[in-house]
């Protein structure tokens, strides 16, 4: 390599790479909220570690999860979250399509499967409690079988809590036109994460505990 | 869609009150100047805590004056226990690793330069970096405040190592309460630390002024972006493991301790089924790309440094931007070795082993660049300069040792001793130090629009220097007689003959701990009375250097630049001058 690298000027020869462009084509915001999942994949990473860690070193895990009501209210759950996936998709493509008012109705759409869930998951909550499990004991077997349960499904159930919040945010002033579609879509990014990180959760805690006759 | 980005923030005026300007500013250059002065308050209560210990480590019967006043149980008298030592140690070492070390390089110097030196106009999100200077703010308070909970700050080292830290104020003074405010004030940092990452990669990949190719950012730039992708990927499972640790605390769970422990003469009946090994997975996946965190912004601001005042080019630009990603992506495989001793498959530490001595090439690619930047320069032996080369010096004196502890059969033996103090003070406490100061004298002129004064900048780099060595070189020796660390007294056992060692360590320590307050008063004295600076009193390439000292609120009033060269063409033969700004449009005939 030259020691002094030969002027060139900036044109439009220059690459995406060069400076005073967005390399991947998007809004910083967008770009931010990758790097915010990318982090928040791993702190989720982290605990499914350490769950799988106590897990293994257990001796009797229990097994409680039977088919009806909690693997039959488990997928109903998991059902309501990926419609709400499906219902965001809509937001997104109504408001590129400067549909305004139907964004903010596909979002609310989505928000409410989000608050269903959550209500959804209290009730599986509450029947747990109610057979005895707590943070640190259970009827069945061992003890931190309520502490990886409550501890991963309650990060979850929080972040879902979130983003109803985040999505009623949004929809309201994209309802009254402050917001642009980009918000649309990087709420969007992490509605469908919160979704994706169900999809690990659903069967490494529901159905690796289901009761087997 | 290669549309020129718009500008984010400060399309509009500057704000005008005292409380929008100065305390709950957007700006970078504030919030940089916010996290600086953070770290400057850090670093001296953490310098304070290790003086308190040196003296009682050799006098172990001196009443020490006021200390009683601070904390009436943990030093009636002004005696510390050794309990308190160990809180002190704890939070000596808490203080200076977060608040300190991972604090100024990156997010003080961090967010003052990055924007300026792509040519930006800010950072890509203003509003998170000012909410993460305040959560990183509250995560001080939270753990200074540890200091005055009836039975102290907790005492279970920097890493909290459970059981220890995970089963409440059985275990010893400040594992009540005050280990719950350092496990609140670890996860704060984590989230301050989070954002901050993720607004530096953006900023870094989106927010570069036309002509700014990525082979053309400053080293400084290069080492800024890499931390942030090592914070980003690493602060996230200690968030996850602080949670956990919470959980065991308060929540009563067992994550991390297991059944049948007997604590202060007392089996603990309400713990089962937990393992402390797991803690120190998740915690030195972290930790030990932290260390990084701490040095490479370091790498960055020395190898800035050197280029300009040897007036060469960097020796091996591309070779400095490999190697920087090698070691932050080689950061990620060997957080094992810090285990070598809690119990691992031999196999398991050979693989960790063979990773960890991997980073000594990089280092070594980096160390070998910077030595031949200074071949044959023409140097400019400025404060600035001699912290840079400082830098050099530590880095290599330190690394040196981390081969030896690299080798499970020699850790073993050194682990709990004082070669693994010498070993990590030098090359990543005071090297990263040695940046900061080289950083602080080098930017100074810009952020604060006056020059500091260089003979005073001199006596307090030799005392610096000499004295650092005259601390932390006899640790490797003590190490290797088998000095054991976290001891508070080494009155009654076959350490006893060492003490001289100790004391002459101790002597050094006070001495570099006042010639600090040399330092201190440059700083303010020059800040208000020292000689005004002009645009570039270096003689620098890169783009802070063309705005002036200290820049507008926009950095570049509204004329954004463009940008033609490499940040280190110094020494340019058929040139004007003997360097060439980065916005110059000049052309000079290339030299093969």
């Amino acid at each position: 390599m030259a020691s002094h690298e030969a002027v060139s000027i900036p044109g439009a020869t220059e690459s995406v790479w060069s400076g005073g462009a967005s390399p991947y084509a998007v809004v910083p915001k967008k770009l931010g909220m990758w790097l915010f999942i990318l982090s928040d994949a791993i702190t989720f990473a982290a605990l499914i570690v350490a769950y799988s860690y106590v897990r293994v070193a257990s001796e009797n895990w229990p097994r409680p999860f039977a088919l009806w009501p909690s693997i039959v209210n488990a997928t109903v759950m998991t059902v309501v979250l990926l419609t709400s996936s499906v219902t965001m998709v809509m937001a997104v493509r109504a408001a590129k399509l400067e549909m305004r008012k139907a964004a903010a109705g596909w979002m609310v759409a989505t928000l409410s499967g989000g608050i269903l869930f959550d209500i959804l998951h209290v009730r599986e909550w509450l029947g747990l409690i109610d057979e005895g499990v707590r943070l640190f004991k259970n009827p069945w077997g061992a003890p931190m079988f309520g502490a990886s349960f409550f501890a991963l499904t309650g990060l979850h159930m929080l972040h879902v809590t979130i983003g109803v919040v985040y999505l009623a945010v949004v929809a309201a002033c994209i309802a009254r036109g402050k917001l642009t579609s980009d918000d649309v879509e990087v709420s969007g990014l992490y509605w469908h994460f919160v979704d994706l990180v169900w999809m690990f959760l659903f069967p490494l805690i529901y159905l690796m505990s289901a009761k087997t006759a | 869609m290669a549309e020129a980005h718009a500008p984010t923030a400060h399309a509009q005026h500057a704000p005008q009150g005292f409380i929008r300007k100065y305390i709950f500013s957007l700006d970078h250059k504030v919030i940089g100047k916010q996290y600086y002065f953070l770290a400057l308050f850090s670093v001296f209560v953490g310098l304070l805590l290790s003086i308190l210990m040196r003296w009682h480590l050799v006098w172990p019967d001196a009443h020490i004056p006021l200390l009683d006043k601070l904390s009436p149980v943990g030093a009636p008298g002004g005696l510390m226990t050794p309990e308190y030592y160990l809180s002190l140690m704890t939070m000596h070492g808490t203080i200076m690793i977060f608040f300190v070390l991972t604090t100024a390089p990156q997010s003080g110097f961090g967010n003052y330069f990055l924007p300026i030196q792509i040519g930006a106009e800010d950072m890509a999100f203003p509003r998170l970096n000012m909410l993460s200077f305040w959560v990183t703010l509250a995560a001080l308070l939270t753990l200074l405040s540890s200091f005055f909970v009836s039975d102290g700050p907790p005492l279970a080292g920097w890493t909290a190592y459970p059981p220890l830290s995970a089963v409440g104020s059985v275990s010893g003074p400040g594992e009540g309460l005050g280990q719950d405010l350092w496990v609140i004030s670890i996860a704060l940092f984590c989230v301050g630390a989070l954002l901050g990452a993720l607004n530096f990669i953006a900023t870094t990949l989106e927010l570069r002024t036309r002509g700014m190719k990525l082979m053309r950012l400053p080293l400084t730039c290069w080492a800024w972006f890499i931390t942030a992708i090592v914070g980003l990927l690493s602060f996230a499972v200690l968030f996850a493991a602080g949670v956990l640790l919470l959980l065991d605390r308060v929540g009563g769970t067992s994550f991390f301790v297991p059944a049948g422990l007997i604590v202060s003469d007392k089996i603990l009946s309400n713990h089962s089924g937990g393992s402390p090994l797991l803690y120190q997975h998740l915690f030195w996946f972290f930790g030990h790309p932290e260390v990084y965190i701490a040095i490479l912004p370091g790498m960055g601001i020395t190898s800035h440094i050197l280029s300009c005042f040897s007036r060469k080019p960097i020796f091996g630009y591309r070779a400095m931007t490999y190697s920087l990603m090698a070691i932050g992506f080689l950061s990620f495989t060997v957080w094992g070795h810090h285990m070598f001793v809690s119990g691992m498959s031999p196999y398991t530490a050979f693989a960790f082993s063979v990773m960890t001595m991997a980073i000594g090439v990089p280092s070594a690619i980096k160390t070998f660049n910077w030595l031949g930047t200074l071949w044959g320069g023409r140097l400019r032996l400025t404060t600035a300069m001699l912290f840079s080369i400082g830098f050099v010096s530590l880095f290599v004196s330190g690394g040196l040792s981390g081969l030896f502890l690299a080798q499970p059969p020699v850790d073993v033996n050194l682990h709990a001793t004082y070669f693994v103090v010498g070993h990590f003070h030098l090359v990543m406490g005071v090297a990263a130090i040695f940046a900061m100061f080289g950083g602080t004298f080098y930017w100074f002129p810009k952020m604060f629009g006056r020059m500091m004064n260089e003979t005073l900048g001199k006596i307090h780099f030799w005392l610096t220097f000499v004295g650092v060595y005259a601390i932390f070189m006899p640790m490797h020796y003590l190490g290797v007689e088998g000095n054991v660390r976290r001891y508070s007294t080494f009155i009654d056992d076959f350490m006893q003959p060492l003490l001289p060692v100790h004391k002459f360590m101790s002597i050094w320590a006070f001495i570099v701990g006042g010639a600090q307050l040399i330092f201190i008063f440059n700083l303010f004295w020059s800040m208000f009375k020292g000689e005004k600076a002009g645009i570039n009193p270096w003689e620098s390439t890169s783009l802070e250097w063309t705005v002036p000292s200290p820049p507008p609120h926009d950095n570049f009033a509204g004329k954004i630049p463009v940008v033609y060269h490499g940040p280190y063409e110094y020494g340019v033969p058929g040139a004007e001058k003997d360097y060439i700004m980065q916005d110059s449009p000049e052309v000079v005939a290339e030299s093969h």
